[in-house]
């Protein structure tokens, strides 16, 4: 055995000859090293090897003898947290905190020039939750966070409860455990857009020593599910299967292997001998509603006809007639990229049979609820079977409201008996998870000379790739409130959703919203531009407005309804900044043009199917509370907030709320934390259990006490009854007596739905040969209601915001004929670095809603949904060009700037 | 990432150890592009740090750069005040994608070896009219330029076990002035074009190196400095659209685009 020196503690250890140093420290259970890419390209893994900060995922292990070896575990002295730590920790500059290692070992190295040119150093690290503004703020030294007071922690900046545990690395992500006796499980995923597969010949891979079993399409279930996840399945079509024997994308499982070790089980897949029948593959939705397109799904099982799954249209008013009477239409045709959520966490989970005879599942989901009625489907056993619960989520933003991972380790696990675990990789993700779908939108919009609109027709084919997951869903948001958002008596619309041979669709951050607003907030400025009116009047003139129909091109009755109306303050406060300017000059030259665009984007906030959410509050013997609440933590916040609104119901400090949270046994149920509705349905649970516990609390103090219940009042860790004050602890104790349990549970449903805004304003500067695009100023408004925790808010706009920039100005997954990915790494495919996210201006309107709970309203999802128009309103303010198709990419740009 | 199809990690302590060499083995320098992707065909890496090179030595002739120097080294280094153009080596360096702590890792050899059009090493070094000293496995060293050692994307003139020794920068080269730009479709993202040029002090020997935008390095080189026109022509000349490499770090015709009008930059700054 070699001696091996890791953060001052010596471990006789030998590496395998090809591992690398990140594997090496994780089988050591040094867990705060973390995995984002494996490659190189995050940074999450970085460590110290003698003081100089390296990606430890490239450093060959052997290489760490006789050197020291530092990670974040090691970084604290003396118990005391290094002070990049505390930096960290007082700016709270995380969100899922999984890049925060990896942030802060690099960080930590950085000299007093870097830390003065950030951009450049930290290229080397990726952070997808915090468009990096918090942690610039760390770097500088800025306290983000108040103190946490009774009775005062409605709209306290208050620090994630984890604080410690994610600067510290003990924080416990899906894959941050060690498991005796685990089984590996890897996939072969197919290198063809269409095929049969004939015949898989299993033997060499059975023979490779450490491989357990092989399963293809012949061993599981022939059961059709919908990897989406959502409170009502039927919402989805059933169309995919555990392992199929028809593959409809590159990237598809073919089938699992199931090894004693990782580097075994890619081993067996190598070795199996898979013979496909190649079928003609068809990768562009107009192209596959043709007669002769190749058909992806058996037409009685899915779909009516060809290759939609589905088709949504309506009119309200008469739209022919509403052009007739318009002073100038605009028309023109829109298109919007795939994009991946990148959470820095793969997916990923391990399932085990546990002493009680059930099956555990540990996992990375939005959904654990969703996801364990779905696998007692697939597998054909009861739910109460089955235990599904995340620990910490490295990220999510829509990737992980998919069942990928959970279904092939659940069924390894049953047929053998041990535990097994599935890590994806980076490039998995990239081919074999869910993308943003790409849409292609044609608007037609008219208006009267001053600006009223007349008319407003949208059609949209969306590419629903593979499999129809979020297919309708997506596509009914993109038919939804971005139309809705204005008023206008003839609207019209369709879109349809089409199955092709890409990697499937799934729900995205914006969720089919955010494609249309593209769309149609080009379309407005456009329209604007054309009868020359501001773009901002134009929108105030135009925007829904209390009093009028919500509705985009349907009458049915909507249960979204104004709890608070922003918009116009929105508006007014990006107007105002644009106009004070921040400073920032363009660059010097002629070859630069200026401009400036705004855009806004209105939200339902949750979505219009059924979700409902759940939550236990319990007083316990010491005088806190313990929250048991369903939704998922995954760097949204959600356990901070939570923990705020029952402490401000129980004028107590959060501190004093423990909370679990996303466990089907631990927790009660919860749909899933996506489609906005993390504050507004669970953040509901919360405030009803918080409300029943004031109220059972007080109403037995009252017993107690003798004092009418309307002398008594909760303070902090005690009752005031009338002169006397009752410490929780004595009164619990006195229940005690009783079996008076201080436990409550309540649970929450979506509707009405509140309505929520955001106004994005963008400067920019263009050079017109180079096709560089320099964001000079960026503000954002939004109307979110009260902020529950105003820092959380600001950051869940600044990643929302920053994910926008990426969106319009940066991501590329580039395919080829085939249909496969050019580019699955992230040095190929690029998502935003500090260099490339400008610092957002925040702004809230001081709204207070009626309906969402404690006059909140959802603030973590919309952000990003007028960003792209805003960039593409620039551009065109900028050069009069109107680009129309995202990303805006210099190579993408330059031939038409060089005419202009 | 792991390379799980490693058996065996040969850290020989000078060149007569290794014997043996077959198809399944791997020079191993800084391992930072090797460790990023699955290496299945290869089961032995050949650990060349073990072999304790000088990364850096001035001598009257120029600048001697191993192989094994890593990245951060040649950073640091400063040079005789009589080479100017030392700091295009700060310059390519930090037009790398790659991050800071890369460097510590990363090798000259290893970029060039490598040949992507957007090596920034091969820029530098190809600019500055390097010479590869390569080892083959039998038989006599052999000196080729660095601009001829690079033959296209992903491919060197390395035979089967060769080996790339060093790279000699010579101390006229580094004595001139140059001028250096690049672009990127992101900020301070991979290379779409990376052109250099280098010049005496009267714009003799204007020598203009384009990288990144071309699959390998090309150079241009006029007896003077070239005028706006000679040097659009000789660029279209040698550089016709289908000489623009074409990939998700931006199209050919984008890289041809902005070569021409980089060039033209730094042909000014030159004048």
């Amino acid at each position: 055995m070699t001696q091996y020196s890791v953060n001052g503690r010596s471990y006789a250890a030998e590496p395998t000859p090809g591992q690398c140093l990140r594997t090496f420290l994780r089988d050591l259970d040094v867990f705060g090293v973390k995995k984002g890419c494996d490659a190189g390209d995050c940074g999450a893994c970085t460590v110290h090897i003698d003081g100089k900060p390296f990606h430890s995922c490239l450093v060959p292990a052997f290489r760490a003898e006789g050197r020291e070896v530092t990670t974040i575990e090691g970084l604290a002295r003396s118990g005391e947290p290094h002070p990049m730590q505390a930096a960290f920790r007082e700016a709270q500059a995380f969100q899922c905190g999984f890049c925060t290692a990896g942030m802060i070992m690099t960080a930590v190295t950085l000299s007093e020039a870097q830390k003065s040119d950030l951009p450049h150093a930290l290229k080397g690290n990726l952070c997808r939750c915090t468009g990096y503004r918090s942690i610039h703020d760390a770097l500088q030294g800025r306290c983000n966070i108040e103190a946490d007071l009774p009775g005062r922690a409605l709209g306290a900046s208050l620090p994630n409860p984890f604080t410690d545990a994610i600067v510290t690395g003990s924080a416990r992500y899906t894959m941050d455990v060690a498991v005796e006796a685990l089984l590996h499980l890897k996939v072969l995923r197919s290198p063809h857009a269409h095929a049969r597969i004939v015949s898989i010949e299993r033997g060499a891979a059975l023979a490779v020593p450490g491989v357990v079993a092989v399963y293809t399409w012949e061993d599981v279930p022939r059961r059709l599910f919908s990897s989406a996840l959502h409170e009502d399945h039927l919402v989805d079509p059933d169309d995919i299967m555990l392992l199929d024997n028809v593959a409809r994308f590159v990237g598809q499982r073919v089938a699992a292997v199931v090894a004693e070790t990782e580097a075994a089980a890619e081993a067996g897949c190598r070795a199996l001998r898979v013979d496909y029948e190649v079928r003609p593959a068809v990768f562009d939705p107009v192209a596959a509603v043709q007669p002769d397109a190749p058909v992806l799904h058996d037409r009685d099982q899915v779909t009516a006809s060809s290759n939609i799954f589905c088709t949504l249209q309506g009119e309200i008013g008469d739209v022919a007639a509403g052009f007739a009477e318009a002073d100038a239409v605009h028309e023109e045709t829109y298109s919007t990229t795939r994009v991946q959520h990148v959470h820095l966490e793969t997916h990923g989970s391990i399932a085990w049979r546990g002493e009680d005879a059930r099956w555990h599942i540990r996992t990375s989901s939005q959904a654990p609820f969703a996801a364990r009625q779905k696998l007692a489907y697939i597998m054909g056993i009861p739910p109460r079977d089955l235990h599904v619960f995340t620990e910490r989520v490295g990220g999510g933003f829509g990737g992980k409201q998919e069942l990928v991972s959970e279904d092939l380790v659940l069924f390894a696990t049953m047929k053998l008996g041990r535990p097994v675990k599935w890590e994806w990789t980076r490039e998995e993700e990239f081919i074999g998870a869910t993308t943003r779908h790409q849409m292609t939108t044609r608007v037609k919009i008219g208006a009267r000379r001053d600006g009223t609109l007349t008319g407003l027709d949208v059609e949209v084919f969306s590419n629903t790739g593979a499999y129809g997951g979020h297919g309708g869903e997506t596509l009914a948001a993109a038919m939804a409130s971005p139309i809705a958002a204005y008023r206008c008596a003839n609207k019209k619309g369709i879109g349809h959703a089409v199955y092709t041979n890409m990697t499937p669709g799934g729900g995205f951050r914006g969720y089919g919203a955010s494609q249309t607003t593209f769309a149609v907030e080009c379309a407005i400025d456009a329209l604007a531009r054309q009868l020359g009116i501001d773009p901002f009047e134009m929108r105030r003139k135009n925007v829904v407005r209390p009093g009028d129909n919500i509705e985009s091109i349907w009458k049915e009755p909507n249960d979204a309804s104004f709890g608070s109306y922003g918009i116009g303050e929105c508006l007014d406060i990006v107007e105002r900044e644009l106009r004070k300017g921040n400073g920032v000059a363009k660059p010097d030259g002629a070859a630069w043009a200026e401009g400036q665009g705004v855009a806004l984007a209105m939200l339902e906030c949750g979505p219009p199917t059924e979700h409902r959410s759940g939550s236990e509050l319990r007083l316990l013997p010491d005088g806190t509370y313990h929250l048991a609440c369903g939704s998922t933590e995954m760097g949204n916040g959600i356990t901070t907030a939570h923990k705020q609104i029952a402490a401000s119901v129980l004028g107590t400090r959060a501190d004093d709320i423990a909370i679990i949270n996303a466990d089907t046994d631990r927790t009660p149920y919860d749909t899933g934390t996506f489609a906005s509705t993390g504050v507004v349905v669970g953040g509901k649970a919360v405030h009803l259990a918080a409300q029943a516990m004031a109220e059972d609390i007080l109403d037995f103090a009252s017993r107690h006490s003798g004092v009418p219940i309307d002398q008594c009042r909760l303070d902090n860790d005690g009752v005031v009854c009338g002169n006397q004050r009752i410490p929780l602890t004595e009164l619990h104790a006195e229940g005690a007596k009783l079996d008076h349990r201080f436990s409550v549970s309540r649970r929450a449903y979506l509707s009405p739905r509140t309505i929520a805004f955001n106004v994005q304003g963008v400067r920019l500067a263009v050079h017109r040969v180079t096709g560089e695009i320099r964001v000079l100023h960026s503000v954002h408004a939004a109307d979110i209601g009260r902020p529950i925790n105003p820092m959380q808010c600001r950051g869940q706009l600044d990643g929302a915001v920053a994910m926008g920039y990426g969106w319009a100005l940066v991501e590329t997954m580039v395919h080829d004929s085939r249909g496969r990915m050019v580019n699955p790494q992230l040095r190929n495919c690029r998502i935003p670095t500090f260099a490339d996210t400008p610092r957002t201006e925040i702004f809230f309107a001081d709204t207070t809603d009626r309906i969402g709970p404690l006059g909140a309203k959802s603030q973590g999802e919309c952000g990003i949904n007028p960003v792209a128009p805003a960039v593409s309103n620039a551009l065109a303010d900028a050069t009069g060009v109107r680009f129309a198709h995202l990303p805006f990419t210099p190579d993408r740009l330059f031939e038409k700037l060089a005419a202009t | 990432m792991n390379l799980t199809t490693i058996a065996e990690v040969r850290r020989p302590t000078s060149l007569d150890e290794i014997q043996g060499w077959h198809d399944g083995c791997s020079w191993l320098a800084g391992g930072t592009w090797l460790f990023s992707e699955p290496q299945v065909s290869v089961n032995t890496l050949i650990d060349l740090d073990s072999l304790g090179w000088a990364p850096l030595a001035v001598c009257a002739g120029g600048l001697e750069i191993a192989a094994t120097c890593r990245i951060v080294d040649l950073h640091a280094f400063e040079g005789p005040a009589a080479w100017r153009a030392v700091p295009l080596f700060r310059q390519c360096i930090e037009s790398f994608l790659m991050s800071f702590k890369i460097w510590n890792a990363a090798t000259i050899g290893g970029n060039v070896c490598m040949a992507l059009p957007a090596g920034a090493m091969i820029s530098l070094t190809a600019a500055l009219e390097g010479v590869c000293t390569l080892w083959p496995r039998e038989g006599v060293p052999r000196d080729v330029s660095v601009v001829d050692f690079v033959t296209g994307n992903h491919q060197n003139v390395l035979r089967t076990g060769e080996l790339l020794r060093s790279i000699h920068l010579p101390a006229s080269a580094l004595s001139k002035r140059s001028a250096m730009r690049q672009v990127s479709l992101t900020r301070f993202g991979r290379s779409a074009a990376l052109i250099i040029a280098t010049a005496e002090d009267d714009g003799a020997d204007f020598l203009l190196t384009v990288s990144a935008a071309t699959p390998r390095p090309v150079q241009l080189r006029f007896a003077a400095c070239p005028s706006a026109q000679e040097l659009r022509d000789a660029l279209d000349d040698r550089l016709p659209p289908d000489a623009y490499f074409d990939d998700v770090h931006g199209s050919a015709s984008y890289k041809r685009h902005v070569t021409r009008y980089l060039a033209e930059q730094i042909r000014t700054e030159l004048a």
